[in-house]
């Protein structure tokens, strides 16, 4: 024990680098894919027909394969079609992909809850779709969707594992490197386990709160707890 | 010289089909690792769901812990630790330590799964069952599990297709699964985008057969104008 | 005089320092109509469960049939528990079962009855509660008294020494509520044993034997309906009476004719 103790310590620095790299590939994965998700979420609930099916068919097609397939195709595949990209970047892209759709179908259940009576009263006083989606129903569907989303950064978190079989320089590509150093891969990959509960628990704890300050006071659609 | 003159869509489909036909045996690979993993963190999670609701303090204590550790982690990570541990001690092919290892991960999301629909069917469908002379077990086994099961479906079929999906981790333990075809057909093709995009489109295929299977069975079993719904 | 059925003696119950009930005796006898009245939160439905073990009272002795129920050596919770029938306000009838199914598997899962016997009987009950034509259907497609009447039956089958009924009809709305009544009735005059908690004052009058006042975890006052309702010891008595008849009673007189 107090020799793992001792491998942990001196592992530390090189961890907390890999640490950096995994909050880098979820912060950019999350933001990117809130443009990605609100964009398409709006796509496929107000959309045109060709919109509405693009929106689905990346919704679908996204969630529908693993994420380490998605990967493979971006880093792998997309050279083969003329365009190379460095790890970090097909790390990027196919996380915010990912989490894009997840995203999507979050804001889509809560547009869809504000319901269509908020659109008519906006219409009503004569604001136009678009400002009636920006001014009326977007401020509400943003803060009801926060329960359910919140739980999105924490799965992409955890998600963003899987870029080391790509060998981006992340929390487990490290402990890869110390498993085959140490040849205690068992020891290794405890030590980094312990650093992905850390993080989980402060990002969960962050969430829970912005949960409970994003909540309005009495606000709730009906049949569904806000 | 024959396949110049075949215009370009033809000779893609020609190429997919061939891709689709390398892959499949990969695909019962994938399959026949989601038919292990799946029923194993099924009875596991059910066992340790019960354990949750029913046990005593310190039962439930433990897992709650469980459910915390083995959720607060990757599942990639989670994969490799217990693969190391049950490839350390029983000797048992990637396919196995690897199957049964993603079986323990879902597990502990399915406990999570089932301890909801436990919960949502309430104390006082136990409290009738005990009031017509019912013991413990057998009010579980007659009346809390059938309602109760019934209620998981839905969010189970979620967790099955992330099982699914999730069985691609496998592929890092060297399971000849159809990422792990794909890959080699891209190595041999240097058709990398092809080969992973078929990959990708069996995936789908899938992912989204499993999701209609389990609506389905989620209609069937549908108890009429049930008030838990 | 007829054979007490079931006998609580000094019954307390509390949950930390809330008191339930303190010390509440009371003895069913064979036949008897007993009707327990008193205000929301002075312990009746509890002190219902705790008769039927369901919820383990703090002290105090319970028997039935002469044996006491409560030393945990006479017998097991779960046997004590099928002689003991007990409807619920709210029905808590299985919701994955058909109305049938619901009477039955008390017979075949507890009584191991074969399957085509138990059929028979679940049958019979609900022919005594007038609901054979609904054995088909689920909990959800039936209205809220012929829900309570499927439990009443489910109850029945298991052949009760004493059936227990914790405000049957306070969920129901108020046109169901004379169904109900009416299959308890039927009960009192075929002779079972009942202990009813009830807000139905009219219910109480004709076809109780005796009533019990409690209030605040006690038994304030216990006698014949005629003694509480025309002459009663305490003031406190005449004046909850007279709330709920106003409150209840309306409906009363409609129901017994």
């Amino acid at each position: 024990m107090a020799e793992w103790f001792y491998f942990f310590y001196t592992a530390l620095p090189a961890f907390l680098n890999g640490a950096l790299v995994t909050l880098e590939l979820t912060a950019v994965g999350v933001l990117a894919g809130f443009v990605l998700g609100l964009a398409s979420a709006l796509g496929r609930v107000y959309g045109g027909r060709w919109l509405r099916w693009l929106a689905i068919g990346y919704i679908e097609l996204f969630r529908g394969t693993p994420l380490l397939v998605q990967l493979f195709l971006v880093y792998y595949g997309l050279p083969g079609l003329g365009l190379t990209l460095d790890r970090m970047p097909s790390a990027f892209i196919a996380l915010a992909l990912n989490s894009g759709a997840y995203q999507a179908e979050y804001l889509r259940g809560s547009i869809l809850a504000i319901g269509e009576g908020q659109m008519m009263a906006g219409r009503a006083i004569g604001l136009s779709r678009w400002q009636t989606i920006r001014y009326i129903i977007l401020p509400q569907a943003l803060r009801l969707a926060i329960p359910a989303w919140s739980n999105e950064p924490v799965s992409l978190l955890k998600s963003t594992a899987v870029a080391f079989l790509i060998a981006v320089p992340d929390l487990m590509t490290r402990a890869k490197a110390l498993a085959v150093q140490t040849y205690d891969p068992i020891g290794a990959y405890i030590a980094v386990a312990v650093i992905y509960l850390a993080m989980v628990y402060v990002l969960d704890a962050f969430l829970k709160l912005l949960e409970e300050r994003a909540r309005i006071p009495g606000y709730s659609v009906e049949g569904k707890k806000a | 010289m024959a396949a110049a003159i075949l215009p370009p869509i033809l000779w893609a489909l020609i190429m997919l089909i061939e891709f689709i036909r390398y892959i499949a045996a990969g695909t019962v690979t994938t399959l026949a690792v989601t038919l292990v993993a799946l029923p194993l963190g099924l009875v596991i999670g059910l066992a340790f769901a019960l354990a949750h609701v029913y046990g005593g303090k310190v039962l439930t204590q433990v897992m709650r812990l469980y459910s915390t550790l083995m959720r607060g982690m990757p599942p990639i990570l989670l994969l490799f630790i217990l693969y190391f541990i049950i490839s350390g001690s029983i000797n048992l092919s990637p396919f196995w330590a690897g199957s049964i290892a993603l079986g323990v991960v879902s597990s502990a999301y399915q406990l999570e799964i089932l301890r909801g629909a436990i919960l949502s069917v309430g104390g006082d469908q136990m409290m009738a069952a005990r009031a017509i002379g019912m013991s413990r077990l057998k009010a579980i086994r007659y009346v809390i599990l059938p309602q109760a099961l019934r209620l998981a479906i839905p969010p189970w079929s979620n967790e099955a297709s992330i099982v699914l999906k999730d069985s691609s981790l496998v592929y890092a333990l060297g399971v000849a699964e159809i990422l792990r075809r794909a890959q080699q057909l891209s190595a041999t093709t240097q058709q990398p985008f092809m080969a992973f995009g078929t990959a990708a489109l069996i995936y789908f295929i899938l992912v989204f057969t499993a999701n209609r299977l389990l609506d389905y069975l989620a209609r069937r079993t549908q108890i009429p104008a049930n008030p838990l719904g | 005089m007829s054979q007490p059925v079931l006998v609580a003696q000094n019954l307390t119950k509390t949950y930390g320092n809330n008191v339930i009930f303190r010390n509440i005796s009371l003895s069913v006898n064979e036949r008897d109509t007993i009707v327990i009245v008193g205000p929301s939160g002075t312990g009746k439905s509890t002190l219902l469960r705790c008769l039927n073990l369901l919820t383990k009272a703090d002290s105090g002795k319970i028997w039935l049939d002469g044996v006491e129920i409560t030393d945990p050596t006479c017998c097991s919770e779960d046997e004590c528990r099928q002689r003991i029938g007990m409807v619920f306000q709210n029905f808590l009838l299985f919701n994955h079962l058909t109305a049938l199914d619901n009477v039955m598997i008390g017979l075949t899962k507890v009584k191991k009855m074969p399957k085509e016997q138990a059929r028979r009987k679940a049958v019979e009950e609900l022919e005594r509660v007038g609901l054979v034509d609904r054995a088909g259907h689920y909990p959800g497609q039936l209205s809220g008294g012929q829900q309570q009447r499927v439990a009443i039956a489910r109850a029945l089958a298991m052949e009760p020494r004493v059936m227990l009924f914790d405000e049957p009809t306070s969920a129901l709305d108020p046109e169901l509520i004379g169904e109900v009544l009416a299959v308890m009735k039927q009960l009192a005059r075929e002779g079972m044993t009942m202990l009813v908690v009830t807000h139905e004052m009219g219910f109480a009058r004709e076809v109780a034997n005796r009533m019990i006042f409690m209030e605040k975890g006690q038994i304030l006052e216990e006698g014949t309906p005629d003694d509480l309702f025309e002459r009663p010891k305490y003031e406190r008595t005449r004046q909850f009476l007279w709330k709920i008849a106003e409150l209840h009673g309306r409906k009363a007189p409609e129901e017994n004719g």
